[in-house]
């Protein structure tokens, strides 16, 4: 049984190993993701934001901008899930030591 | 609930301090004031340099996770009592959607700060303002549930 | 030789400490050491994704008056650091979630082993 669990987590490496490095190496300023279109044609996000971050919200730094404006659904149910943590935590630890 | 957690939560044992040692209680007293400094920079500079609400929140937690490291949880009551933190975590998340109800209210989308209601200011500036707004609640919210997941985890 | 090192040793490294986080989940037996390999696999990705956000000659993704915003080349990609910046909080959190749900079984039966925990929910 261990044999076979390391078995498949060597498999599991070169599996990782090869589809890692078909990716563009690490900096490369010609990758598709970096671009202002990508290959289907339609315009990038990354490149967008970089160049109209300053322009509709007067602030420099970009991650603030993505983060609070651009996906701000996204970060508010970020910050629900957090709190949705606290809560959970709350009723794990506390509940079942009211009844001994 | 065995005997042993029952004893290390005593009335007796919550008054100690975990450690007696001197240096260890003046380090940490002296430290921590300065990462919440450190917390509040990072956070209100988050516009200008990298930093924002996450960072900031988790900063402001490291200093009252400190304080409750080295002094014990009751003795670090004052900075930041128990009972508060789940309360303030509600607080938090209930700004961030306050402040798109807000905007709904006055005609935009939920969560689009051009419609926020300050008149006397351009729409790119009402954005850097609602950004801020949102900011503060995520600060509250991780770093309130930062000390209440400590707090819970210790079980005192 | 060199150049592919240069080039893709940052993510063979990820690949190998991603399955050491797979190896401490599948094969350890102690529960807490299953936690802690989920959050080796959580940190794992989180440095993938700031690994591919790299650019070659890039700064950070704060707005520099002298290069301006006509040449992106002069930025760091921001949509994967703000990604990321969420993802850890989560990580953070849902660690948080998992020692409590740990210290609820030792609360409940006395162990963290796998095998005897088994044992003795029956």
């Amino acid at each position: 049984m261990k044999t076979l669990q390391y078995f498949l987590l060597l498999a599991f490496l070169g599996v990782l190993i090869v589809a890692v490095t078909n990716l563009p190496p690490r900096g490369d300023v010609t990758s598709p993701v970096h671009q202002h279109v990508n290959p289907a044609g339609t315009p990038v996000a990354g490149t967008y934001f970089i160049q109209h971050a300053y322009k509709d919200t007067k602030t420099p730094n970009m991650v603030t901008v993505i983060l609070a404006d651009y996906r701000a659904f996204d970060t508010l149910g970020e910050v629900i899930v957090v709190f949705a943590g606290g809560i959970a935590c709350f009723f794990i630890l506390n509940v079942g030591r009211r009844k001994p | 609930m065995s005997t042993s957690n029952k004893e290390l939560c005593s009335k007796e044992t919550a008054m100690m301090a975990p450690t007696e040692s001197p240096i260890i209680h003046l380090a940490s007293r002296g430290i921590s004031p300065v990462i919440l400094l450190i917390g509040l920079y990072v956070f209100f500079h988050g516009h200008y340099s990298p930093g924002g609400g996450f960072q900031g929140g988790v900063l402001l937690a490291a200093a009252i996770l400190l304080l409750r490291l080295s002094l014990g949880t009751s003795l670090s009551q004052p900075i930041m009592p128990s009972w508060i933190t789940l309360r303030l975590s509600a607080l938090g998340a209930l700004i961030f959607a306050g402040i798109g109800l807000v905007s709904i209210l006055f005609g935009g989308n939920y969560l689009d700060y051009h419609y926020l209601p300050i008149p006397w200011l351009d729409p790119a500036y009402l954005r850097y303002y609602g950004i801020l707004l949102v900011e503060v609640g995520v600060t509250i919210t991780v770093m309130t549930t930062l000390v209440a997941i400590y707090d819970d985890l210790l079980g005192c | 030789m060199l150049e592919f090192i240069q080039g893709y040793y940052a993510y063979i490294f990820l690949a190998t400490a991603f399955t050491i986080g797979l190896y401490g989940m599948m094969v350890k037996q102690n529960l807490m050491k299953k936690v802690l390999g989920m959050s080796i696999v959580a940190a794992t990705t989180i440095m993938f994704w700031i690994v591919g956000a790299y650019k070659e000659g890039a700064g950070v993704t704060v707005l520099d008056p002298r290069y301006g915003v006509e040449n992106p080349e002069m930025y760091l990609n921001p949509l994967p650091h703000t990604l990321m910046l969420t993802a850890i909080v989560v990580a953070v959190v849902t660690l948080g979630v998992a020692l409590a749900l740990l210290i609820g079984i030792y609360r409940e039966y006395k162990t963290l082993d796998e095998p005897t925990l088994l044992e003795r929910m029956k």
